[in-house]
């Protein structure tokens, strides 16, 4: 297999580079961007990095793209479907720690964790108290996609006795939440907003002017969301993705009602090994021949 | 009509929260508008004194009670009685009362914030971020995933019982040792706390402080937890011995620690400012409005209760 060509879309985990280079003949775009295209069959993308119709186009003998992510929203799929080339992504193993930092990213943002640690840090303490933070048991949180993810979130938000309710593609009356059959009453009933569905061209700046509004001072269009973030109309946000990473609206930086995390919803070694062993174990699958792992297209 | 009782609030000058809810039912002193030494402003003016509320953590020691004949009752608005002299109190006849259960849900819910903000580097990312230095240098630092660790709880009471609850959806294995072991409990009981730690990833601190538990988190104890092990502290600082968590910090003995309380606040060894295995705070576990709006209705709650011979809601054993 050394012989066969993997395009590495840009740096995403060195024990994952360890293994393709092991047993594929890897090529690193972020160096080579240029070179080798005749020998491509394989791309390996992340969340931040896939394979549009351009680049999709450039690689004639392209087989299959294994995306180091559960998110697919960068690889042009309608073109890898007219092609036939296979697009695989890495769902469940990061399912746990995703939901961990979705509750993680809620009591930083209400408790003002961060804020704490720097508080005590600059010596500031020694002054007085911190200030009067919020509660989060109890409080109502609204769910948007109950897919794997939501669901682990909405069990986690469960045992802080919070009400959950959500808007997802179709009802799910087995699993006992509230369903709200639009995304505006579902942020009219919510104290706490989650976003945790895929990015689509149906989601596209699902959480607009409209929703924020009716969340009210107590995701996304991200200008709406800075907008209604600095001029007070929306109580905070906490956010582990941004619509051009890895640049952020400068304004969010100076915002105590914020946490801005660099996507590290899955970065945690554990998780990562097991998504790396998912791309590689897809790759070696459809390259003997055999049934992928987690197919996408 | 008779008049309504006088109620002593020792507090600092700051805490002012039960003033106003105090003052409409009773007469009410308090111990630092006086420019008196205390045990003279307490022998002028409240010898006739039944009940006193104590915000914050002044000392209430044997010397403070022998000013006040009268007095049958101390209301702390803290969960912690370790200002108290509780063996005096005993021997004085006088009940105390805690804040009970007002701040537990509060205070668990911090120490789940505190142990993922650890695990997953939140304010640390969170500076990443603001710096600029994401745009600039990409993938910040790995973290450590939450699901499957083995959680030892030291204190299964109210806050204790809590955090176990929200950490199960975790995916996260709890264990405790405590002064009452239950059949009842569905967790596994360890017998002392190096074992406690010996046998978890993380151990969770929400007991008492007191004679017994003084320090009980000392350097075996951290040795025992090891290279990879966590520390969690919503309960008070002098439960570790802080000089040895400081050099099992610095040198890796432990793999860090999120804390809530220090041994001498609001000082805290400046050691730990530039450590990065580290996420502090100042203390602020129960601070929502909602516990202090719990702890008010039961402060009251309290005294009501004892100025009209009815059982105490929240009282605290003595011994």
């Amino acid at each position: 297999m050394e012989s066969i060509g993997v395009l590495m879309m840009c740096p995403m985990s060195s024990y994952l580079e360890n293994e393709l280079q092991k047993r594929f003949n890897l090529v690193r775009f972020w160096n080579f961007p240029e070179t080798h295209r005749n020998s491509i069959r394989a791309v390996v993308g992340n969340a931040s990095t896939g394979a549009d119709a351009e680049l999709i186009d450039d690689l004639p003998k392209l087989e299959i793209i294994s995306s180091f992510s559960v998110g697919i929203d960068k690889i042009d799929l309608g073109k890898c479907k007219e092609k036939g080339i296979r697009v695989t992504n890495t769902p469940d193993v990061l399912t746990e720690d995703v939901a961990d930092l979705a509750i993680g990213l809620i009591l930083a943002l209400l408790r003002r964790l961060c804020e704490c640690d720097s508080y005590v840090r600059s010596g500031k303490w020694k002054y007085g108290g911190f200030q009067l933070t919020t509660k989060f048991s109890g409080k109502s949180v609204g769910i948007l996609g109950l897919g794997r993810i939501g669901t682990a979130i909405a069990k986690r938000a469960d045992a802080f006795s919070c009400p959950v309710s959500y808007h997802s593609r179709r009802a799910k009356p087995d699993l006992g939440y509230k369903y709200y059959p639009t995304v505006l009453e579902l942020a009219e009933n919510s104290d706490i907003f989650v976003v945790a569905c895929p990015l689509t061209d149906q989601t596209r700046g699902i959480v607009n002017r409209q929703v924020m509004d009716a969340l009210g001072a107590k995701g996304v269009d991200e200008q709406e969301l800075v907008k209604a973030l600095t001029e007070g109309r929306l109580g905070g946000a906490a956010l582990d993705v941004f619509e051009q990473e890895p640049h952020v609206p400068e304004e969010l930086f100076q915002l105590e009602n914020v946490v801005l995390l660099p996507h590290v919803g899955s970065s945690t070694v554990e998780t990562e090994n097991a998504m790396a062993d998912l791309v590689v174990s897809n790759l070696e699958a459809h390259f003997a021949g055999k049934s992928l792992l987690t197919p996408v297209v | 009509m008779a008049e309504s009782p006088l109620v002593l609030v020792h507090r600092p000058p700051t805490m002012k929260y039960m003033d106003e809810p105090l003052s409409r039912y009773y007469r009410i002193l308090t111990t630092h508008t006086s420019s008196d030494p205390l045990p003279i402003f307490l022998s002028r003016h409240a010898s006739s004194v039944r009940a006193v509320v104590s915000i914050g953590r002044f000392k209430i020691d044997a010397d403070f009670l022998s000013h006040l004949p009268s007095l049958q009752l101390i209301v702390c608005t803290s969960v912690g009685t370790d200002h108290v002299d509780l063996p005096e109190c005993k021997r004085r006849g006088i009940s105390v009362t805690n804040a009970g259960g007002a701040y537990s849900e509060d205070v668990a819910d911090y120490a789940v914030g505190l142990l993922i903000s650890f695990l997953r580097r939140i304010p640390a990312a969170d500076r990443y971020v603001r710096s600029g230095k994401w745009a600039k240098y990409g993938e910040f630092q790995l973290g450590i995933k939450l699901s499957g660790k083995r959680v030892g709880i030291l204190g299964l009471g109210s806050i204790g019982s809590l955090i176990a609850k929200r950490l199960e959806p975790f995916g996260c294995i709890i264990s405790y040792n405590s002064t009452c072991q239950k059949q009842s409990i569905p967790y596994l009981y360890y017998p002392d706390v190096v074992s406690l730690a010996a046998n978890n990833d993380v151990i969770i601190l929400c007991c008492a402080l007191n004679d017994q538990t003084r320090h009980i988190v000392n350097r075996e104890v951290m040795e025992s937890l090891g290279k990879n092990g966590v520390i969690i502290n919503v309960g008070r600082g002098g439960l570790i011995d802080e000089k040895e968590l400081v050099k099992c910090l610095v040198e890796g003995v432990i793999g860090g620690a999120g804390l809530d309380a220090f041994e001498k606040e609001p000082g805290v060894p400046a050691e730990l400012f530039g450590l990065d295995n580290v996420v502090l705070s100042p203390h602020t576990a129960i601070a929502t409005p909602g516990s202090f709006n719990n702890v008010v209705e039961l402060a009251l709650g309290n005294l009501k209760a004892f100025f009209l011979n009815q059982p105490l809601v929240s009282p605290v054993r003595l011994d």
